[in-house]
């Protein structure tokens, strides 16, 4: 379960002070998907960046499973399983061995480390390139990877940032595939995307989110039935008030 | 700590997959001091020993107006050469190290019995010439005091009228510390070898790690910042003190097949010599190490890091041209400032002088405190949170 509360942030960038998150409230609950969609600079990440402690909100609270962002991050991290807009592995260490890796710093024994990086590589389809050095990986094969990094430790919550990007028809589908198995053990599954047709196939919920404030959240069904739009691209567009970053 | 010795031993496990990192750290860096140590004791010994026993060739004008003169010259092996038609250009052009210039009064003066002038021709700025140039006014100098007292002698007087007062030099130096040059050189190849064995897991470990947007990830996982950096100053350092250490084992063998005493270099390698300059060199290690993390935490990408550290790379020269070129006695303080104090320390070993243990603790003590302090330095800026953030 993760709330957050009034949620503000924002940056100097060349002298200017640009506010990136501007209070936006929203929670994603166990079980569900939540989607945060919006355009390109809306703020996405931005706001799962302070969620994953790796920025300091100048004002709000986060909550993961109860937990304060702010008094605990090393709890919340703990509870976290998190795939960043950044995702790169080390390329002179196998898959296996990036896995590993973020096993042990989460404090894991070798012998779970070693179960769970095999059920996550059964799951994944990983088999045919899990012993190989991450130099050269395809970018499906670096984000399977990196996700399989991220949940070895078992994380109730699980962040995706964008975690379709680059990827073609085929491990887009496996990726949607992942995320409702991820679902149905009963996890909380919040993932960012910019492309519309991703979170309506996914979404339990979707937050939208334009220039740092939340426009809508709804299911699927009540944001169109919100907008009266018949299709939710249209709905989007409307909500958003432009259709400037909306890439398909 | 456990998490800082799982980063410590995850990067050093990736490092030693580097081949090129491996190279700097296992070749490249130890083998600069005595390699370059090698490749200077071989230059000098075949200068000196070529000056000192080749015969001399001198171009010489106007020979024929002092006969006696030039065949008094070539009985010291000197080669007479016809003279070049003009003296200081040939010199300029560094044609010939010193031209001889006999003027056509020679003779005319000489049989008066007055004062005779012959010119020697040199440039004092060609250091090369200077060995040549001593010697042939060595041997004029001598032929002319040896005619001086002949004719003292006819004139009935006793040569040692010419001489009333003889000095005789007693020179105190001892054959190391001629060479100091040499001596104040070494120790800065092996503080280069700190900084090259380090680099390469500096600059991977911060501005790599951020440029292959894999710090991110790393920085979402439990483990607090502070950690991480530990465990990655632990890698750097451990590469370093390796360079170092097979650096000095290095320039231990080395030092005793090279024929540095005919240089007047004596060299005193021995296990005092290793283990005092390990335990100097240990600590600077951590300093650099730490240093150049932090540079390299400053930069935004791979390049900008190499050129920040090729930069830092300067700095260790500048105790060590200021010692060499103003060779001044060794003060206790020296030894409480990181660089200089290692500088002292290990020229000081290798002339063979002692060098007294509290000396070598204040050293270690004071480059300790120094490394530490940048390590607190370098951990704010990990907490930043620019740093992460890849682009």
């Amino acid at each position: 379960m993760i709330e957050i509360q009034d949620l503000h942030k924002s940056f100097n960038s060349a002298g200017k002070r640009v506010i990136a998150v501007d209070g936006v409230s929203f929670s994603a609950r166990d079980g569900e998907i939540t989607g945060l969609l919006g355009p390109n600079g809306a703020g996405k990440t931005t706001t799962l960046r302070c969620l994953y402690t790796l920025m300091q909100p100048e004002r709000g609270k986060i909550l993961v499973d109860g937990i304060d962002v702010a008094t605990d991050p090393l709890a919340v991290r703990r509870n976290l399983g998190v795939l960043p807009d950044a995702r790169g592995l080390y390329k002179r260490l196998t898959a296996r061995e990036n896995i590993a890796y973020f096993g042990q710093l989460h404090g894991l024994d070798d012998a779970t480390i070693k179960a769970r990086s095999n059920a996550a590589i059964a799951a994944l389809d990983m088999t045919d390139f899990a012993d190989r050095r991450t130099e050269g990986f395809s970018q499906a094969q670096r984000v399977k990877t990196a996700i399989a990094r991220a949940l070895v430790h078992d994380p109730k919550n699980v962040i995706l940032d964008e975690p379709t990007n680059g990827l073609d028809v085929m491990a887009t589908r496996a990726m949607r595939t992942f995320l409702k198995q991820l679902r149905s053990e009963g996890r909380c599954v919040l993932f960012s995307n910019h492309i519309l047709q991703e979170v309506a196939a996914l979404c339990d919920r979707i937050v939208v989110i334009a220039k740092g404030r939340v426009v809508a959240d709804e299911s699927p069904e009540a944001l169109r039935a919100q907008t009266g739009a018949s299709n939710l691209e249209d709905a989007f567009v409307q909500l958003i008030g432009t259709d400037e970053g909306l890439a398909a | 700590m456990k998490s800082a010795l799982i980063v410590f031993l995850k990067e050093v496990r990736e490092n030693l997959r580097d081949r090129r990192t491996l190279i700097n750290t296992l070749v490249t860096g130890p083998l600069m001091a005595p390699l370059i140590f090698v490749l200077s004791v071989n230059t000098l010994v075949t200068r000196e020993l070529d000056k000192a026993e080749r015969p001399l060739a001198v171009p010489v004008i106007g020979a024929e107006h002092a006969p006696n003169l030039i065949e008094a010259l070539k009985q010291q092996r000197v080669e007479i050469k016809p003279g070049p038609t003009d003296a200081e250009r040939a010199v300029r052009e560094q044609d010939a190290d010193v031209v001889l210039r006999i003027p056509a009064k020679y003779a005319e003066d000489w049989n008066k019995g007055q004062t005779a002038q012959v010119e020697l021709v040199y440039d004092e700025s060609q250091r090369d010439a200077n060995s040549s140039v001593n010697r042939l006014r060595t041997m004029l100098e001598r032929y002319g005091e040896r005619a001086g007292a002949l004719r003292l002698l006819a004139r009935g007087l006793a040569p040692s009228v010419m001489h009333p007062v003889v000095v005789a030099e007693r020179d105190q130096s001892t054959p190391q510390a001629r060479s100091s040059l040499m001596y104040g050189m070494l120790p800065y190849f092996f503080i280069l070898g700190a900084f090259i064995g380090g680099m390469a897991l500096a600059i991977d470990t911060t501005a790599g790690e951020r440029e292959r947007q894999s710090l991110e990830p790393l920085l979402a996982n439990p483990v607090p910042r502070g950690q991480i950096l530990a465990g990655k100053l632990m890698a750097t350092t451990a590469f370093a003190v390796t360079t170092v250490l097979l650096s000095i084992l290095a320039f231990s063998v080395a030092g005793r097949f090279m024929p540095t005493e005919r240089i007047g270099m004596v060299l005193t390698i021995g296990l005092r010599f290793v283990f005092s300059t390990l335990f100097v060199m240990l600590p600077l290690a951590m300093l650099l190490a730490s240093l150049q993390t932090m540079v390299a935490a400053f930069a935004r990408s791979f390049r900008e890091a190499q050129t920040y550290l090729s930069l830092l790379m300067l700095v260790p020269v500048i105790p060590t041209l200021m010692l060499s070129l103003m060779p001044f006695k060794p003060q206790l303080w020296m030894y409480a400032v990181p660089l200089m104090g290692q500088q002292v320390a290990i020229t000081r070993l290798l002339r063979g002088e002692t060098v007294p243990l509290h000396a070598l603790a204040l050293c270690f003590v004071c480059t300790a405190i120094a490394a530490l302090l940048v390590y607190f330095v370098t951990s704010r800026i990990y907490r930043s949170e620019k740093l992460a953030i890849s682009g």
